[in-house]
C-alpha cells in the first residue's frame, strides 16, 4: 500500500443534524496521515459528521468507508468492534469511567475493543503523554487537563487508523488547549493515523492547512 | 479488566448502597434458610422415628401426647394400660406385630425403656459393643447415652423414678450394662433399653424389699412378644404394625370405642402437629419473601438511578468498542453480584443462626437439630435469589442496551 493511501471516503452522504437542516457531502476523502480541521459554528453539524464517521450514528443516506471497510454494511456489534480497534475518539469533555483507576480505564479500552490487555502498552502511552506517574491514580484525582490527556491516551491506545476529536479544546484554558492540539498532531503522526478535529475554537482553528468548513460545504 | 471486575468496580464505588442491598437480601434469605433447616430436620427426625409404627396403643388421654411420649420420647406418658388387655388385643388378625413399651424411669435424664429386641430391629439398630439384654436388669444403652455419660459395658447404675433428672433413685436394684448400640441417628441413641420385667422388678422392689440381687434371672420374652405378668401387671403402650391397610380403618375406632385404651396414629398426629406449627412457619416465610422482594426492588431502584448518571459511561464504553449485548450483561452482572453476595451472607447468617438457636434450645439435642447440615432446598433458594437479581436488573439493563450513543455523546 502506498504511503498516502486513502483512509476515509465519504460518498453521497446526507444527514439531518437537526429537525430541518439537512447537510449533504457528495464526495470527500481523507488520506492516511492527513490532518483535517472540520470547522463550523455550533449547530452546523460538526458533531453529527464526526459521529457518522465514527460509526456512532447511521446516516440517512450514503456510504462511509474507513480503510477498506464500508462501516455501515457491518452489523451493529461488528461495527462496535471495528470502531474499538480502528477509531480513536476524543470528546469535548474528558469522559473517563470514574469508578476505575487511570490504568483500568485504559485496560478497559483494550478489553472492550477485543484486544489483548497489555499493561506495558498502557504504561508506554501514558508516559508518552506525560502521565506515567498517574497510572495508579483514581481519575477523580486528576485535573481537567490531565483527564483530557488520559482520554487522548485512551484514544491512541489501540493504535487507531483514524482519530476523531470533537471540540477537544473547548473546556481547556489556552495553555492546555495548545498542548492538546500539539499532542494530537504529534501522536497522529507517530501512528500514521488520519486526524480529524471538529472545532469552532478560534485559538486552534487555523493550525491545520486542510480544512472542511461545514457552513460552506 | 473484564465484565466481572468492571461491574464489581461500579458496585465498590457505591459501598453504602451495596451494603444495604446485600443486607436486605441476606436477611430475607437467612430467615427462609432457618425455617427450611429447622423444619426439614424436624420432619426428617419425626419421619425416621415413626418408621414402622402404624398405630400406638396406650392409656386414654391426648393422642398427640401418646405419640410424643411413646414414639419420640419427648413428652410424658398418658398413663399405663393393663398387660392382659394389651395381650388380648394383639390376637386381632389385623395386627401383624406389636412391641410393648414400659416407660417411667430415667438415668440422669435418659429414659429407661422396657421392651423387647423387636424394638431394636424397628430402628435397624446394631450392637456396637457387648450384646442385647437377656437377663432381668440387663441394660443396653444408645450411643449418645454411652458417650455423654461415659458408660461402658459392665458398668452398673441406679434408675430414678420419673422421666426427669431430679427424681428419687431406686437405690435397691441396679442395672448392669451389657451392650452399647451403634449410632443410629434416631431417638434410640438417647434411650436405655432393658426388658419389661426389669422395669417391673425395680418398681416392685420398692414395696417388697427383698434381697435377691446376686442371681441373674433370665427374662421372659426379651426377644419378642409380651412378658408373663400377674393380673395387675401394666405396660405403658404398644407399637403396632398392621397386617393390611384395613387395620387403619377399623382398629383405631374399635380400640377407642370398645376398650379402656387409646389408639393414635403417628402419621396423623405428626401431620396435625405440623399443620399447627405450619401457620407460624408460613407467616414467617411470607415475611421473608416480602423482605427478599423489597431487596430486589431496592436493587432495581439503585441500579436504575445509578444508570441515569452512567448514561455517558455507557456511551463511552460503546464508543470504545463494547457491543449492546455486552453492556446488557454488564448491568445484569451488577445485579447478580449483589444478590449472590447477599445470598452468601444469608447462607452464613442462616446456618449460624440455626446453629445458635439449636445451642440455645435444650431439647434440640434430643431432636438432633444443627445448623451445620445442608439441604437441597437451599440450592433452590439461592437460585431463586439470583433470579431476583436478574429480574431486578433487567429494566436497567435493557435501558443500557438501548442507549443511543450519538445522542448521549452530543448532549454535552
Amino acid at each position: 500500500m502506498a504511503q498516502s493511501s486513502t483512509m476515509i471516503i465519504i460518498d453521497n452522504l446526507s444527514f439531518g443534524y437537526s429537525d430541518h437542516k439537512i447537510l449533504s457531502i457528495p464526495h470527500f476523502e481523507v488520506k492516511e496521515s492527513q490532518h483535517l480541521m472540520v470547522l463550523g459554528s455550533s449547530g452546523s453539524g460538526k458533531t453529527t459528521l464526526l459521529h457518522i464517521l465514527g460509526g456512532l450514528l447511521a446516516p440517512k443516506q450514503g456510504k462511509v468507508t474507513i480503510g477498506e471497510t464500508d462501516i455501515y454494511s457491518l452489523s451493529g456489534s461488528q461495527r462496535d468492534k471495528y470502531r474499538g480497534q480502528n477509531i480513536g475518539l476524543v470528546f469535548q469533555k474528558a469522559h473517563l469511567i470514574s469508578a476505575l483507576s487511570v490504568q483500568d480505564n485504559l485496560l478497559l479500552a483494550q478489553y472492550l475493543a477485543g484486544m489483548v490487555q497489555d499493561k506495558g502498552r498502557v504504561k508506554e502511552v501514558l508516559s508518552e503523554l506525560g502521565l506515567g506517574e498517574k497510572i495508579k491514580k483514581s481519575v477523580r484525582e486528576l485535573s481537567q487537563g490531565e483527564q483530557q490527556r488520559v482520554t487522548i491516551a485512551r484514544a491512541l491506545l489501540n493504535r487507531p487508523r483514524v482519530i476523531l476529536a470533537d471540540e477537544p479544546t473547548a473546556s481547556l484554558d489556552d495553555k492546555n488547549a495548545q498542548k492538546v492540539i500539539q499532542l494530537l498532531q504529534s501522536q497522529a503522526e507517530q501512528y500514521k493515523a488520519s486526524l480529524l478535529i471538529a472545532t469552532h475554537d478560534q485559538r486552534v482553528k487555523d493550525q491545520f492547512e486542510l480544512q472542511l468548513n461545514l457552513a460552506t460545504a | 479488566m473484564n465484565l466481572l471486575s468492571l461491574s464489581w468496580n461500579y458496585i465498590k464505588a457505591r459501598p453504602l448502597n451495596m451494603v444495604l442491598n446485600m443486607l436486605l437480601m441476606g436477611l430475607g434469605i437467612a430467615i427462609i434458610l432457618v425455617l427450611i433447616l429447622l423444619s426439614s430436620q424436624l420432619e426428617d427426625n419425626l419421619a425416621k422415628n415413626k418408621k414402622g409404627v402404624d398405630l400406638v396403643v396406650g392409656a386414654k388421654g391426648s393422642p398427640l401426647q401418646l405419640i410424643l411420649a411413646n414414639v419420640y420420647h419427648i413428652d410424658f406418658p398418658t398413663g399405663n394400660i393393663k398387660l392382659q388387655e394389651a395381650k388380648d388385643l394383639t390376637r386381632n388378625r389385623l395386627i401383624a406385630s406389636a412391641i410393648p413399651l414400659a416407660l417411667g424411669d430415667n438415668y440422669r435424664g435418659y429414659r429407661i425403656v422396657g421392651t423387647n429386641h423387636d424394638y431394636v430391629k424397628l430402628f435397624d439398630a446394631a450392637v456396637d459393643e457387648g450384646e442385647l439384654w437377656k437377663n432381668n436388669l440387663d441394660a443396653v444403652v444408645g450411643s449418645n447415652v454411652a458417650q455423654s455419660l461415659g458408660l461402658k459395658v459392665g458398668d452398673t447404675f441406679f434408675g430414678a423414678h420419673g422421666l426427669s433428672v431430679a427424681d428419687m433413685e431406686h437405690e435397691e436394684m441396679s442395672y448392669r450394662i451389657v451392650g452399647i448400640l451403634e449410632e443410629n441417628n434416631s431417638v434410640i441413641d438417647k434411650l436405655i433399653l432393658t426388658n419389661i420385667e426389669s422395669v417391673w422388678a425395680v418398681h416392685d422392689h420398692d414395696e417388697e424389699h427383698h434381697e435377691e440381687h446376686s442371681e441373674p434371672q433370665l427374662g421372659s420374652a426379651y426377644e419378642t412378644g409380651f412378658p408373663e405378668g400377674d393380673e395387675d401387671a401394666e405396660i405403658t403402650s404398644m407399637l403396632i404394625k398392621f397386617r393390611s391397610p384395613m387395620g387403619a380403618v377399623t382398629l383405631p375406632r374399635m380400640i377407642n370405642a370398645d376398650t379402656n385404651m387409646q389408639a393414635a396414629s403417628p402419621a396423623f398426629e405428626t401431620q396435625r402437629l405440623f399443620s399447627l406449627l405450619g401457620i407460624g412457619v408460613d407467616l414467617l416465610k411470607a415475611f421473608a419473601v416480602i423482605i427478599i422482594i423489597i431487596a430486589g426492588l431496592s436493587i432495581f431502584i439503585s441500579l436504575y438511578n445509578a444508570l441515569k448518571d452512567r448514561k455517558y459511561d455507557l456511551a463511552i464504553m460503546r464508543s470504545l468498542g463494547a457491543s449492546k449485548t455486552k453492556l446488557f450483561f454488564h448491568v445484569v452482572l451488577e445485579g447478580v453480584i449483589i444478590t449472590v453476595l447477599g445470598g452468601l451472607l444469608g447462607f452464613l447468617i442462616g446456618h449460624g443462626l440455626t446453629e445458635f438457636l439449636a445451642g440455645l434450645y435444650e431439647k434440640s439435642d434430643e431432636i438432633g437439630l444443627t445448623g451445620l447440615i445442608f439441604v437441597k432446598q437451599e440450592l433452590a433458594v439461592m437460585l431463586i435469589s439470583v433470579g431476583i437479581g436478574i429480574i431486578a436488573s433487567l429494566i436497567p439493563a435493557i435501558n443500557a442496551y438501548k442507549t443511543d450513543i450519538s445522542e448521549v455523546l452530543a448532549k454535552e
